[in-house]
């Protein structure tokens, strides 16, 4: 099994990179699986983040790109729930890559 | 993608825990959405109290996935059709079902849940391209 090295804490990570036990988290983790993938977190990732950690935690399921799309822009507003704006920040995919940041499952509905 | 888009029915029979029906069919169920198709859901015989009210997981020791169903409006799925024998069967009345709702066009909530007969069943599988049960 993976695993990727957070303030001296080993973390286990599947073949994709996404965390093997979700309460593993903390945000320092979204930092360092930032770092690997070359990109830079500002505030406006960590509202996504923070979006979605709040989303799955109602919600129980990480949600595919476009629900995540229309719920940022309920939220948020809508120059940020766009996939324009969402691929600038997450540039793998707003689904993908921003669930894996934020120590969610890969969104049911990725493929 | 817009010339394919099929309507799909998923019939859910059984109770949400004790078996991986439920959740399975619930996955399938997303992601055949995000392929931008018709969907439509269908709970009768146990596989209404998989959207009862108040699930208690506790002593299952299994993950309470029920406010999952809360999301199916997200994802534009707002087709939801409880059978009226099946409750009626056990003893149960709308009043024990989740109120799931979806947001229109203009972001007002409207129900997604829709009371039928066997009967009016019996016509809305007819109309589909898929009927998928578990």
């Amino acid at each position: 099994m993976a695993t990727i090295t957070v303030e001296g804490k080993e973390i286990e990570v599947d073949e994709e990179g996404y965390l093997v036990d979700l309460s593993a988290w903390f945000p320092a983790v979204a930092s360092e699986m930032a770092k690997i993938d070359e990109v830079e977190m500002g505030d406006d990732h960590w509202d996504i983040i923070n979006f979605l950690r709040e989303y799955y935690e109602e919600y129980q399921i990480a949600p595919a790109v476009r629900v995540l799309t229309k719920a940022v822009a309920k939220k948020l507003g809508k120059e940020k729930g766009n996939s324009k704006y969402l691929y600038e920040l997450f540039p793998y995919g707003p689904g993908k890559q921003a669930c894996k940041f934020a120590g969610l499952p890969k969104p049911t509905g990725c493929v | 993608m817009s010339e394919a888009i099929k309507k799909f029915m998923f019939v859910n029979t059984k109770a949400p825990y004790g078996t991986v029906y439920a959740l399975e069919s619930l996955e399938v169920v997303l992601i055949t959405a995000a392929f931008d198709q018709d969907v439509s859901l269908v709970f009768c015989d146990d596989g209404v109290f998989q959207i009862s009210n108040n699930q208690n997981t506790e002593a299952s020791g299994m993950k309470n996935f029920s406010n999952a169903y809360k999301a199916l409006g997200d994802y534009d799925i707002n087709k939801l059709y409880v059978e009226k024998e099946s409750l009626e069967e056990r003893g149960l009345t709308l009043d024990n079902i989740m109120d799931l709702t979806y947001e229109d066009d203009d972001w007002a909530e409207k129900p997604s849940i829709k009371l039928v007969t066997r009967a009016e069943l019996a016509d809305l599988m007819d109309d589909q391209d898929l009927v998928i049960s578990s």
